[in-house]
């Protein structure tokens, strides 16, 4: 298993996360290779549809993150992604998928070095959990 | 069929240090749908962008891909460069290679791999993308400002001397607001009706400035730059037109012991009354709830004696109805009184007053005419105590805010209080002294060395009377909490600032939000301070959280100066990545099935109700619709969709979910 090389796919927001990245990268702070970032306007926007498929093709963990709650770029929208959260890890468990895989943070446009540690930890994890193998399981449910 | 075009860029070295170009140039350019793809030093130079305004025409290019920087840094380089080569500005991504890839991982195959995944998963995006044309809002030209206190006066005198039209609109008989029952303003100690009249007579003779005193919001509808008002203008019952303001009314009516608003009680008004001498407009209300013709039937004195024949007694609220562009709430504040201090005695006893009371006793215009008289019985006090945090930073009263101006006005007060009583003995009780703004640390200073005031550092727990004396009860905390106990002639307690008892229900009517204590939330509390999260609705003053004058002035102005540049142009231009809803040829006419939860989820009131109607007029459906002047784009609404009926452009459902299936490497024939 120590070869292993996760695929995790990261669902961020514009304007804070996006921009914690970017930072990340002004700073030239290095963190595994493993994590590709998609944006989001906002956390809100993320319909957690999406997590699953991207488990259901293949992606072996993913990264939520957004601005911390009360300080935010479109008042209350990552509060709709937090509650969602909380709802989406029942189903999560249901479908057998291991909560652990999915990494729900704040990361705000000033918190490069968070980022940077928030992806290694990640991709730690997901190392130790191994891939994950129950996609084909997840498409025939009708995720696709 | 899509022809895309991609252009990977070495940042000098910065990312070809680490990223082999070459080979995601190549991995690119096998991409279906790719036709073009190429690897240059410096994309965002002149000849980079050259490059790719010449690929769009010469190769007809559907869609550009620039793999670079972040697309906060040059997204709208390129965008550019896109729509003077005659493409839709919003068919160009950015795919970000340095800052996400080059920057942060070191040399190597995985990194070459993860910024070909990367450029893979724009492309599948901006093969999703559509054409889109900014968003066009027409603007009217005219402010809306709630409040003629001095942060309304100073925003609406900001917006009409920029050239715009202005509609002020106060509550009170008058504008002026607490700032006209003010005596003296900290730290310069000048007459505050002195700075501040000439303002409200300024008001009253700009041009651009439509005067509605005595008169309230009824209503507000509408969206930045369309915004529909209603007033209320409250009858005066008399004829505004006709009345010249000679005050004879004023002098013969018969009713003349109510107590005076403006003077915080401490003095009396007749029935029908200006509230001040230099009010504007100088025209007395009748207040219909003391007047003894409205009360009895019978007097109708100040009728007889009007030289101009102004008197309507029959006069009834007016509605009017206005078109305006933009709103700035300047509704202000007020201070905690009655028995919010039981322990204090405000209330019961007399000469436990509060700061707008001491305010009116200082001024040379109040009901002592500015002399040191307790309310009890006019006698000069000899020992005043100074209460400061009198409700303020007191979570066990519910109010875990700093009112910030009462260190300010208790120091002042203090002072005054001395200068007028030579031989009064001032003290103040004090949690800490926060003074800070500039000159105000100097300002306590001299009150405390100059004018002799002196502070003790603790709380106050109890007052009551004993033998005409008010005895104060407290602790020196920075002498071991030692007991004080002072004989005091009169208490002034700096009450906390607290928002208008209306405040809410305003806030409600012009759909703003609002904090716990009702004081209105700014858009950003750093960086949009004087936007609310409403377009086109500004704040200034101490609605917003209580503030001293030059703040309130600052804040006006600064409003004034989005409203200004909000009306510098004839349309609103915003760009179109905005939510839509669905719509469809009949007999669907549109998927939503209007549950209407996007309504309750959007932070801005941009979701309304759209009712489709046949050509009989027979209402078919109610759907929900995007207001795009209001909407911000933040998706919220999509992601909850229940019948994923709303979409979001830019970052629609087909462009995510393409971008998910292409980063996992997965076809489009996954799909």
């Amino acid at each position: 298993m120590s070869d292993f090389e996760p695929k995790i796919v990261a669902f961020v927001c514009n304007w804070c996360t996006y921009a914690g990245a970017d930072l990340t990268g002004t700073n030239r702070m290095k963190y595994s290779p493993r994590v590709t970032i998609i944006r989001f306007p906002c956390t809100g926007r993320i319909d957690f549809m999406l997590l699953l498929k991207a488990f259901a093709n293949g992606a072996d963990g993913i990264i939520v993150s957004g601005c911390h709650p009360n300080d935010y770029h479109y008042s209350s929208g990552n509060f709709h992604a937090r509650r969602r959260w909380i709802v989406f890890r029942g189903l999560l468990d249901f479908l057998g998928i291991d909560v652990r895989r999915v990494q729900f943070s704040w990361v705000s446009a000033a918190e490069g070095a968070k980022w940077a540690q928030l992806v290694d930890a990640t991709a730690e994890q997901i190392r130790q959990l191994g891939p994950f193998s129950g996609y084909h399981k997840l498409r025939g449910a009708g995720v696709e | 069929m899509a022809r895309i075009g991609v252009f990977i860029c070495h940042c000098g070295e910065n990312i070809s240090a680490t990223v082999d170009v070459a080979k995601v140039a190549a991995a690119a350019a096998k991409i279906p749908g790719v036709v073009h793809s190429v690897d240059y030093k410096y994309m965002c130079s002149d000849p980079g962008q050259q490059m790719v305004s010449s690929a769009i025409k010469e190769k007809n290019l559907t869609g550009v891909v620039v793999a670079a920087c972040s697309p906060r840094m040059h997204e709208p380089t390129f965008r550019r460069a896109c729509a003077e080569a005659g493409l839709n500005p919003f068919l160009c991504e950015m795919a970000n290679i340095r800052e996400h890839c080059s920057w942060v991982h070191e040399k190597g195959e995985a990194t070459t791999n993860k910024a070909i995944d990367i450029v893979r998963t724009l492309v599948a995006k901006v093969k999703k993308n559509k054409a889109l044309l900014p968003i066009k809002v027409p603007v009217t030209k005219t402010a809306l400002v709630l409040g003629g206190g001095i942060a309304g006066i100073q925003a609406s005198l900001d917006i009409a001397n920029s050239g715009h039209k202005v509609i002020l609109v106060e509550k009170e008989p008058s504008i002026g607001g607490h700032m006209s029952q003010l005596s003296e303003t900290f730290p310069t100690l000048d007459c505050s009706q002195c700075i501040l009249t000439p303002r409200m007579v300024e008001v009253a003779q700009n041009p651009n400035i439509t005067l509605y005193s005595y008169a309230e919001l009824e209503s507000l509808e509408g969206f930045i730059g369309n915004f529909k008002a209603r007033i209320r203008k409250k009858a005066r019952s008399l004829d505004e037109k006709l009345c010249t303001g000679c005050g004879l009314c004023c002098q013969k009516c018969p009713t003349k012991k109510i107590a005076s608003d403006f003077d915080a009680g401490l003095g009396m008004r007749p029935a029908i009354y200006v509230p001040f001498p230099q009010a504007v407009p100088n025209k007395p209300v009748i207040d219909r709830e003391h007047c003894t013709y409205y009360l009895k039937g019978k007097c109708r004195l100040c009728e007889k004696v009007c030289p101009t024949q102004a008197i309507r007694f029959d006069q009834a609220d007016e509605i009017v109805e206005v078109e305006v562009g933009a709103v700035v709430m300047a509704t202000g504040f007020d201070i905690k009184h009655g028995d919010f201090f039981p322990e204090y005695g405000y209330g019961n006893y007399r000469d436990v007053i509060d700061g707008l009371q001491f305010e009116r006793m200082a001024s040379a215009s109040g009901p002592t005419l500015g002399e040191m008289r307790r309310p009890s019985d006019g006698k000069v006090p000899e020992i005043v105590v100074f209460i400061a945090c009198a409700g303020s930073r007191d979570p066990a009263k519910g109010i875990e805010y700093c009112s910030k101006i009462c260190c300010m006005y208790t120091a002042k007060h203090a002072m005054l209080y001395r200068h007028k009583v030579h031989h009064g003995k001032p003290y103040v009780f004090y949690m800490d002294i926060r003074a800070g703004g500039k000159m105000y640390e100097e300002f306590v200073r001299r009150a405390i060395e100059e004018d002799g005031v002196q502070y003790i550092r603790g709380r106050v727990s109890r007052i009551y009377e004993r033998g005409g004396k008010l005895i104060v009860k407290g602790a020196d905390t920075l002498l071991g909490a030692r007991p004080m106990e002072i004989e005091a002639d009169m208490v002034v307690l700096a009450t906390a600032g607290v928002a208008n008892p209306g405040a809410e229900a305003l806030a409600q009517k012009v759909h703003i939000s609002y904090d716990s204590h009702h004081f209105y939330s700014e858009a950003h509390p750093k960086l949009r301070p004087v936007e609310t999260n409403t377009a086109g609705i500004f704040l200034a003053g101490a609605c917003q959280a209580p503030k001293d004058i030059p703040e309130s002035v600052a804040q006006a102005s600064g409003a004034a100066a989005k409203v200004a540049a909000l009306f510098s142009q004839d349309e609103l231009i915003r760009e179109p990545l905005i939510a839509v809803v669905d719509r469809q040829a009949p007999p669907l006419y549109s998927t939503c099935v209007g549950c209407f939860l996007c309504q309750t989820s959007c932070p801005y009131q941009a979701i309304e109700k759209e009712e489709i109607r046949g050509r009989d007029g027979q209402l078919i459906k109610t759907v929900a619709k995007v207001n795009p002047g209001l909407c911000q784009g933040c998706g919220t609404c999509v992601a909850l969709c229940r019948s994923k009926s709303i979409d979001i452009q830019g970052f629609s459902h087909e462009q995510v979910y393409a971008e998910v299936l292409a980063l996992l490497n997965r076809g489009e024939s996954d799909v």
